[in-house]
């Protein structure tokens, strides 16, 4: 069953593998390369840095994005920074220790060899972007300054003050806006992906509309790349993007590509909380803050005083005691799952009893506001901003929020899936970083994926693909395309009494409750349950009005909804399938006895990757079993 | 909260605009300014009425695909912030709001309050780029930049790309966004050696878009929801002088 | 209000020759007017304090004046100069304007202005008037086509009585009154002129921008009072 997820990992020792890979790869000469065509979803830093660097090479790249410029890909909003093993700091970091702590960050649910290419690969990407002119910050040598980020150990992360996603992006944007002048990128802003084109099994072209006009039309390409992102608005909440959807990986999926491990999700700790339904998305705020503010709830239940009146002796600080060493800064997961406890239990604070209180009243005492505002002004000012309070004077309110999807298309060592000429790229992918992310590496890995793994191995799939280029009026192309418009009529057709976000909102708070920071099967099996109703409701209830023919926002957003109601069954059925807990996915089943994960390496040491069997049918699922040999798995503790 | 919104209506971009009177009712103090709108949208849809487009992605103020004049104001009221992060609790309850989209030339109206903005971009593909091939790049502590050096030039690489400065200068100048990319590159050790080149053709380029010529207003710096400082346009005037006579010496 | 607004961007057309090409693009036309304007700024600094010296008595500025009409071919190299500058500068600013009033095709509803000022948005209105003005001024003072008497006026040295002119010319209160006024917009105009050209040149920064824009105020404000206390005095019979 295994065969159909090869992971073309190639053999010798793990530091030798990349360079062999590379050095074994095959070439398309300068002449030939003009004459293939690459289809790039995505502008995002895996989008962007592959459509410029394919460009650069001398390949003809259509680069495809849903925003109104390539510079605005979710990417953009990243802040906290890029790992790399440059080592500057002379504090023992080195490839090995960053491939380490990647792989355990995952809880051992991610491939060795990925994970370890992309540790070599991280100190290229900061080479490239600092040459680029990203304005990282420097110490007074005028040499490149770090930080620690994410509980890691040293300090290896490289920033641009809170907005280095934007300025690694913008650096990503300006290479492909170089590449557009020189005519090498043809840029295909305001398009969105609707489907893939399969010719002979090979993925040959996609089918895009054109989000100004309506029109709805298919580009052929020798090999697509697939960087459209992660898919954490299933959830509706979330801290991404309002556009983020999963339409164009699930589209692929459809079409014969394994989605692999979709329950994998990551929830960020501290966000600002919900106030009300009419809530469009929630911000994160950054989790440096939990250097210096301590977590509490009030210990007794519907505790409804004021913060300040509540005495400490009545305040439950949980994070400290449940985790005497690290505290306030337990792993994101941890964290996340710990606040959820205690709302549960019915003392979270604020608006619906969903928050918990962080609280810099014991740090302002000790080094005065002075210091505080100095370290986190920013985010104190950001705060205030959304929720109109000042949190010098009473603490903040946070909450945990979906953040992050691991889980993605899967791909082999190649970066493509199991359908040839497929390349998935960036958040897309599932590649590397198992059941959790850690922070700081989802740029590196984005950047490493289009700058540097995707032009050695695009040439694999190529060297014998010349001359196979369908043309856009073969019947395939026809077919999908006629199937595209098909479905937009239906949408449009529907005029229900439901708005699509009623829609949306219901699904995710569907999946927040039963697929979110703890699962049980139970749950899962209810939601399984609802899921279909709902998208059935959907099909006959939905208001989508409007015209097919222009801008659109209400069909686009229909459009993705739909994807999401097929796409969280399949998120709910994997959450299911894996009866262990690791990283990001709890089952509260598999717990220990003080109620931390319990990973079940014997039977489920492996990538789950699905495949679509047509509507209404269960998929099914292949495994790509995990050989460890350069690591020991272990239990991860942060008691 | 209630409120009376005056809401500029427009088919397609070849087609006539209107204003058109909604009433925003029951509005929480905490919604943001777009939330608001939102909530309007789905009680049209509710109406079978087609919902206002407007424009917005990230909804936290950095990527900068939010659009809206408010009340004559860019992004509206408040410093330093974009549509997406203005709160409704700044309004008072019954206030009436006009809503408009950008009236910029050279960003032609999509649909409603949608326009188009790639002329940014073109403006950026005219040389707002270092070129540097991936795989050629040295060492990255190999350059060394000031810390002075570095902050200012984040200081302008922080502009989200908004258009808002165009928007707001009454001559419908993009010479702040210009401005910040050019000093953005211009003042790195690794931006030296095409920085005469891009600064004469990224200026030609805006000029060649339609955007005005920027006059000394200072709207722009104050509706900048990244704070770019004019002064950027200062060091850009110096700049393009100079590059602009080494660029004519070196092409003899 | 309907209106349509998908309007082509004008082609704006650059030439091949540097110099030319420069002259046509936005940065370098401010170059320009900045250029012309400090020359027109220093002249009227330079004539300022050479019509003060009408409190120092008749035989000072008379003095003064046949110094600079003994200049000869100098005077004119400076008269040409100063003309084609103003020339320079009005054509330019008027293409500027034009060129800023096509860029924004269709006006706000409301206009939230928050930091321009009024006198920053009404520089070609307060430019022209300043321009009636010179105009009425050269025919005034200096052609002495609006008071032909004026070119009878010598002093006891056989010089152009200068003095006298003035005196004659501003006991009208219609005339003063209207100097008056020319001279609050050219303060204006140069107000803003002042901090604008330090910015066009590129001087300014954040740093300084605030005092370099207060510069600007107090120093029109220093050029209105010297102007206007010469037609005050006058008037009020102070100087007589
Ligand atoms: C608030 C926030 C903070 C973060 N902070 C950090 C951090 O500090 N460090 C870190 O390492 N990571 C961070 N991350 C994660 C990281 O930003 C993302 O994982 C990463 O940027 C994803 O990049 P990408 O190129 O894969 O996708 P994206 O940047 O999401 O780009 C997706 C692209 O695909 C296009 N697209 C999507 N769907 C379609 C379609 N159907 N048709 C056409 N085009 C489509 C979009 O237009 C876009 O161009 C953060 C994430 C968030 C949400
Ligand atoms: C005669 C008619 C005049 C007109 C129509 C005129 C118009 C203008 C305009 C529109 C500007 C703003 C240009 C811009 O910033 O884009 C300007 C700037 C300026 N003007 Fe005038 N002006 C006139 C006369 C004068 C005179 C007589 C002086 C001085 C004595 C003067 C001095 C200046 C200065 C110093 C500037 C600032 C230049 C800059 O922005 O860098 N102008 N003028
Ligand atoms: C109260 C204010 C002013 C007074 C009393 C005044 C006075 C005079 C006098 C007496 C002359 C004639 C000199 C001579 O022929 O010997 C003169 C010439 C002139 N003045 Fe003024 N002036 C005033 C304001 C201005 C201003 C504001 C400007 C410009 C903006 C200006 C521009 C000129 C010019 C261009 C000439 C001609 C110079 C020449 O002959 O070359 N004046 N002025
Ligand atoms: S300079 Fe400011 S206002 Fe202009 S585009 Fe950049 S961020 Fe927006
Ligand atoms: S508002 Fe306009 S005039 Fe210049 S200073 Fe800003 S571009
Ligand atoms: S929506 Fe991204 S900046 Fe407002």
């Amino acid at each position: 069953m295994a065969t159909i997820c090869d992971s073309k990992i190639p053999a010798g020792p793990l530091e030798k593998k990349w360079s062999k890979h590379q050095a074994e790869s095959k070439l398309v000469s300068p002449a030939n390369k003009r004459k293939f065509e690459i289809l790039v979803v995505g502008s995002g830093l895996a989008g962007a840095s592959a459509a410029a660097t394919l460009g650069e090479l001398g390949y003809h790249v259509k680069c495809f994005c849903y925003q109104d410029s390539p510079r605005r890909a979710h990417s953009i909003a990243a802040q906290g920074g890029i790992n790399a093993a440059k080592n500057y700091q002379n504090d023992g970091d080195s490839v090995f220790r960053l491939f380490y702590d990647t792989i355990k960050g995952g809880d051992f649910r991610s491939r060795e060899a990925n994970v370890y290419r992309l540790a070599e690969i991280s100190n290229l990407i900061i080479d490239q972007c600092a040459a680029q002119g990203v304005p990282f910050a420097r110490e007074y040598s005028g040499l490149l300054a770090n930080r620690s980020f994410g509980g890691a150990q040293v300090s290896r992360t490289f920033y641009a003050r809170g907005q280095t996603g934007q300025q690694l992006l913008l650096g990503a944007y300006q290479a492909l806006e170089r590449q557009i002048s020189l005519n090498a990128v043809k840029m295909f802003p305001r398009t969105e992906m609707l489907d893939l084109v399969l010719v002979d099994n090979h993925a040959k072209g996609i089918v895009v509309r054109d989000l100004v006009t309506g029109e709805i039309s298919s580009h052929a390409g020798d090999a697509v790349i697939l960087a459209t992102g992660g898919y954490g608005n299933v959830f509706y909440l979330s801290t991404n993007a309002r556009g983020c959807n999963v339409t164009a990986t699930y589209r692929a999926f459809k079409r014969g590509a394994l989605f692999a491990n979709p329950c994998f999700t990551q929830i960020h700790p501290t966000c600002i909380p919900v106030s009300g339904s009419y809530q469009s998305k929630l911000t994160l705020m950054s989790e440096s803050l939990r250097n210096d503010g301590r977590v509490w709830v009030p210990k007794r239940k519907g505790d409804n005083r004021p913060p300040r009146e509540i005495p400490d002796s009545e305040r439950d600080y949980y994070l400290e005691r449940k985790y005497p060493s690290f505290g306030n800064l337990a792993p994101r997961d941890i964290a996340s799952r710990s606040a959820k406890e205690v709302c549960d239990e019915g003392r979270g604070v604020g608006p619906g009893g969903l928050g918990v209180y962080l609280d810099f009243a014991e740090s302002i005492g000790r080094l005065g506001e002075k210091t505080i505002r100095e370290r986190y002004g920013n985010l104190f000012e950001m705060y205030h901003n959304i929720t109109g309070e000042d949190a010098y004077q009473r603490p903040m309110r946070i909450y945990p929020a979906v953040h992050y999807t691991m889980g993605g298309l899967w791909v082999d060592y190649n970066l493509m899936s199991n359908i040839p000429g497929l390349h998935v790229l960036g958040e897309a992918n599932f590649s590397d970083h198992g059941a959790n992310r850690l922070g700081a590496s989802a740029l590196m890995q984005g950047l490493a994926d289009g700058y540097f793994v995707i032009p050695y191995t695009l040439g694999n799939y190529l060297a014998n693909q010349s001359g196979k280029k369908a043309s856009v009026e073969r019947p395939e192309f026809k077919a999908v395309e006629e199937q595209a418009r098909q479905r937009v009529t239906k949408l449009l057709s529907i005029r229900g009494k439901r708005t699509v976000t009623s829609f949306h909102r219901e699904l995710g708070l569907l999946v927040w409750e039963n697929c979110g920071m703890a699962r049980s099967a139970e749950g899962l099996q209810a939601a399984l349950g609802e899921i279909p109703q709902l998208r059935e409701e959907f099909w006959h209830n939905a208001n989508v009005l409007g015209e097919g023919n222009d801008l659109n926002q209400s069909l686009e957003h229909a459009g993705r909804v739909a994807d999401f109601l097929e796409f969280a069954e399949l998120m709910c059925l994997d959450a299911l399938d894996r009866n262990e807990s690791c990283g990001g996915h709890f089952r509260v089943e598999h717990a220990t006895e003080d109620g931390e994960a319990l990973r079940n390496d014997d039977d489920y040491c492996h990538v789950s990757a699905w495949e679509y069997n047509g509507s209404g049918k269960q998929p099914t699922r292949h495994i790509e079993p995990l050989i460890f040999d350069n690591v020991k798995l272990a239990q991860r503790s942060y008691k | 909260m209630n409120f009376n919104l005056k809401i500029w209506r427009q088919a397609e971009g070849s087609a006539a605009g209107k204003f058109v009177d909604y009433q925003a009712k029951e509005i929480p103090a905490e919604a943001s300014f777009l939330e608001m709108l939102d909530i309007v949208n789905e009680g049209l849809i509710a109406r079978n009425e087609e919902p206002v487009a407007f424009d917005s992605d990230c909804r936290e103020g950095i990527c900068g695909t939010c659009s809206l004049v408010i009340n004559g104001v860019p992004h509206g009221p408040g410093k330093a912030k974009t549509t997406c992060q203005l709160y409704m609790r700044r309004f008072r309850d019954g206030d009436t709001i006009w809503v408009e989209p950008f009236r910029v030339l050279a960003f032609p109206i999509i649909k409603d309050l949608i326009v188009n903005r790639s002329a940014l971009d073109q403006i950026v593909e005219a040389g707002g780029y270092i070129s540097v091939r991936a795989g050629s790049a040295p060492e990255a502590n190999g350059i060394a930049v000031s810390k002075r050096d570095a902050d200012l030039s984040m200081e302008a690489a922080a502009c989200i790309g908004c258009g808002a400065c165009a928007a707001a200068c009454p001559n419908s100048s993009a010479m702040l966004f210009t401005a910040a990319k050019i000093s953005h590159l211009g003042l790195l050790p690794q931006g030296q050696v095409e920085r005469s080149r891009r600064a004469v053709s990224m200026v030609r380029k805006m000029d060649e878009l339609g955007f005005g010529n920027c006059s000394n207003q200072y709207e722009c710096e104050a509706v900048c929801p990244a704070e770019i400082s004019a002064g950027f346009i200062a060091r850009l005037n110096r700049d393009y002088a100079g590059s602009a006579v080494k660029e004519a010496v070196l092409a003899e | 209000m309907p209106v349509a607004t998908l309007t082509p961007a004008p082609a704006r057309k650059f030439s091949r020759n540097p110099l030319i090409a420069f002259y046509q693009s936005s940065i370098g036309k401010k170059w320009i007017v900045g250029a012309t304007g400090a020359i027109l700024f220093a002249y009227v600094i330079g004539h300022l304090i050479g019509n003060l010296q009408v409190f120092l008595g008749p035989d000072r500025i008379n003095g003064y004046a046949q110094f600079l009409h003994d200049l000869g071919p100098t005077l004119w190299v400076i008269r040409l100069s100063l003309l084609l500058a103003f020339i320079i500068h009005i054509v330019a600013t008027i293409q500027l304007a034009q060129q800023n009033k096509a860029a924004r095709p269709q006006a706000y509803a409301v206009q939230g202005y928050q930091r321009s000022t009024l006198t920053s948005r009404t520089m070609v209105v307060s430019g022209l008037i300043v321009l009636c003005f010179v105009i009425y001024h050269l025919l005034h003072f200096t052609f002495e086509a609006t008071n032909p008497v004026f070119r009878t006026l010598e002093d006891s040295h056989g010089r152009h009585d200068v003095y006298r002119m003035l005196i004659l010319g501003f006991r009208k209160p219609l005339i003063s009154f209207f100097y008056v006024l020319s001279m609050f917009l050219l303060a204006c105009h140069l107000s803003h002129g002042f901090a604008s050209v330090v910015q066009t040149f590129g001087i300014n920064n954040s740093k300084i921008s605030g005092i370099v824009a207060r510069s600007g105020e107090s120093l029109a404000s220093l050029i209105f009072i010297g102007y206007i206390s010469i037609p005050i005095f006058i008037l009020l019979r102070i100087v007589h």
